[in-house]
């Protein structure tokens, strides 16, 4: 199947999962965003002015379309991959999703609530992990749950049982709690995230590659544990990634963007039959026939 | 009880980072330390009225400028450590997220300068026999007030320039330095000059702290200033929160708390 006839396939889907009354988990109609890009250096050197020279103004810049009319429906208790190169819009995806940004153009709605004019509804529903670790780094693992704590009203005592039975689930001893973010390994600061997420219940987790930069052991737990999250708690789970294995062995449904847009939608094997024609083929494949 | 939870973790948040960074703290209290006293000691030869004048001065330019630095620079500091995103995403009004900040700013602004006073006071003998602290401590409160609304208008500065946002808020706070009289009369300033001080609330601040501890004025004798001072909390602090809400929809709009991706 040709990427452009399913694009003009797809908000004819969006528009008949939104009048079937359910509010699905996340759904996404004609969302267009835009940033400023600041200009190559030989570009800018070009069009430099006085008042650049002097540092009065800074870098010239070009618009870039991040994301080019994005529509998504993410239904309520699945597990939802998004694959795209750097640069695709994954990010973007995401902190719109989180209320981080504003979409230029289209709708995006997070349980039918839409995220720009019902952010406070939807900033309750939702929590994330993001592929850099947010974290005040000198203070303790501890002390950055219980502000998280705070937060989202947490009393203190279930927020440290909570975060130590996650914790320890995924391999990370209770004492580590104590170690400033600083000193624990990339592994271990994107499993106090997890467990930071989870403090909440959320009943949707935005992961942002979440795995990445994560030795096999570690995301390998990091996957198992997200599974039995999904399992036991129904929480929907939206995850970009670059890790293949990772969108086989969790993801109900997958989204590939592309450019700023989704250029296929399905099933693990619904795209491998539609773009590589068998489904034993390999993901990767997949990803590639879709991704320029 | 949830917003209440939430400014209480953030005063948490930042006794657990000052405790972190305690030897910079150190450094910092040590300079404030020296400062005033190196300030205070310029007066010595205009005799002990001349050093309270000036010490004045300089611990109450200490307080506000903590106050200040303190709420301007919150966003700039979560910026730094790459949390400003998580904060932002949490379930909280915006509103609590600065009474939080204010709140830990007047605290920690008052812990500090009461310590620099404690170690100023082994250096000078202090003639406030005729002080009214009382009305000197009113003062000190409802001047934090409008303090707070110029740092929250100074806030917006690094959510809407990343990169020199948080160098520009030392303008303000410059500006501040030079018209409201902190070690000399406004009318030392040059004449074109001096009606900017007007628009300062460290102006009034330190006119009536001297007159309270210089002279012992009363509250009915600073009711004048106080007026000023709640007016300018009034303005300003409603005029902050909306500009602050106004430059976080901007950075939410060109992706300014963060983008890659």
């Amino acid at each position: 199947m040709d990427s452009r006839a399913f694009d003009e396939e797809r908000p004819r889907a969006v528009a008949a999962v939104s009048s079937s009354g359910t509010a699905p988990a996340v759904r996404c109609m004609g969302v267009v965003k835009r940033f400023r890009e600041p200009l190559e250096a030989d570009e800018a050197e070009a069009e430099r002015g006085w008042r650049e020279r002097i540092g009065l103004l800074g870098r010239r810049s070009r618009p870039v379309e991040a994301l080019r009319g994005i529509d998504l429906v993410v239904p309520a208790g699945s597990v939802y991959g998004v694959l795209g190169a750097n640069g695709s819009g994954k990010s973007t995806l995401i902190r719109l999703l989180a209320t981080l940004l504003l979409p230029d153009a289209g709708r995006l709605e997070v349980f039918g609530h839409d995220v720009v004019c019902e952010a406070a509804a939807v900033r309750r529903r939702i929590n994330r992990v993001s592929v850099e670790a947010s974290f005040f780094k000198s203070l303790s693992a501890w002390e950055n749950l219980l502000y998280a704590a705070r937060l989202y009203g947490l009393p203190p005592r279930a927020a440290r049982e909570r975060s130590a039975a996650v914790l320890e689930r995924l391999g990370l001893p209770a004492q580590k709690l104590r170690a400033r973010v600083e000193t624990l390994s990339r592994g271990q600061q994107q499993k106090v995230a997890v467990a930071r997420a989870l403090l909440t219940t959320p009943d949707l987790l935005l992961l942002d590659e979440p795995t990445t930069g994560l030795d096999p052991r570690s995301k390998r737990e990091v996957q198992e544990f997200l599974g039995e999250i999904h399992a036991r708690e129904g929480t929907t789970i939206l995850l970009t990634t670059h890790d293949m294995d990772e969108v086989e062995r969790l993801c109900d449904r997958v989204a590939i963007l592309d450019g700023g847009r989704v250029v296929a939608e399905g099933t693990v094997a619904e795209l491998k039959l539609r773009f590589a024609g068998s489904e034993s083929a390999d993901m990767e494949e997949v990803f590639l026939r879709c991704t320029s | 009880m949830h917003e209440l939870s939430a400014g209480w973790g953030l005063l948490e948040r930042n006794f657990h980072l000052i405790r972190r960074y305690l030897s910079w703290e150190a450094v910092d209290f040590f300079y404030n330390v020296v400062n005033a006293v190196t300030i205070a000691l310029i007066g010595v030869r205009g005799g002990p009225s001349m050093v309270l004048y000036l010490l004045v001065g300089a611990l109450l330019w200490n307080f506000l400028s903590i106050i200040f630095n303190e709420v301007a620079n919150s966003v700039q500091w979560e910026r730094w450590e790459g949390t400003i995103e998580y904060t932002f995403m949490a379930p909280i009004r915006r509103l609590t997220y600065l009474l939080g900040v204010s709140a830990w700013a007047v605290l920690y602004a008052t812990l500090r300068t009461g310590l620099v006073l404690a170690v100023v006071a082994l250096f000078f003998r202090m003639p406030l026999r005729a002080a009214d602290l009382g009305a000197a401590l009113v003062v000190l409160l409802v001047a934090s007030a409008s303090f707070i609304g110029i740092g929250l208008v100074a806030a917006i500065l690094p959510l809407m320039s990343p990169e020199r946002g948080a160098q520009a808020t030392h303008i303000v706070q410059g500006a501040l330095l030079l018209v409201s009289g902190v070690y000399y009369e406004v009318s030392a300033l040059p004449v074109w000059l001096q009606p900017l001080s007007w628009l300062s609330p460290a102006t009034y601040t330190l006119r009536a702290e001297r007159a309270a501890l210089l002279h012992g004025a009363g509250l009915g004798q600073l009711l004048p200033a106080l007026g000023i001072l709640v007016l300018f909390a009034l303005v300003t602090i409603p005029a902050g929160y909306a500009a602050f809400r106004a430059a976080e929809r901007y950075a939410l709009r060109t992706g300014r708390l963060h983008r890659n991706g």
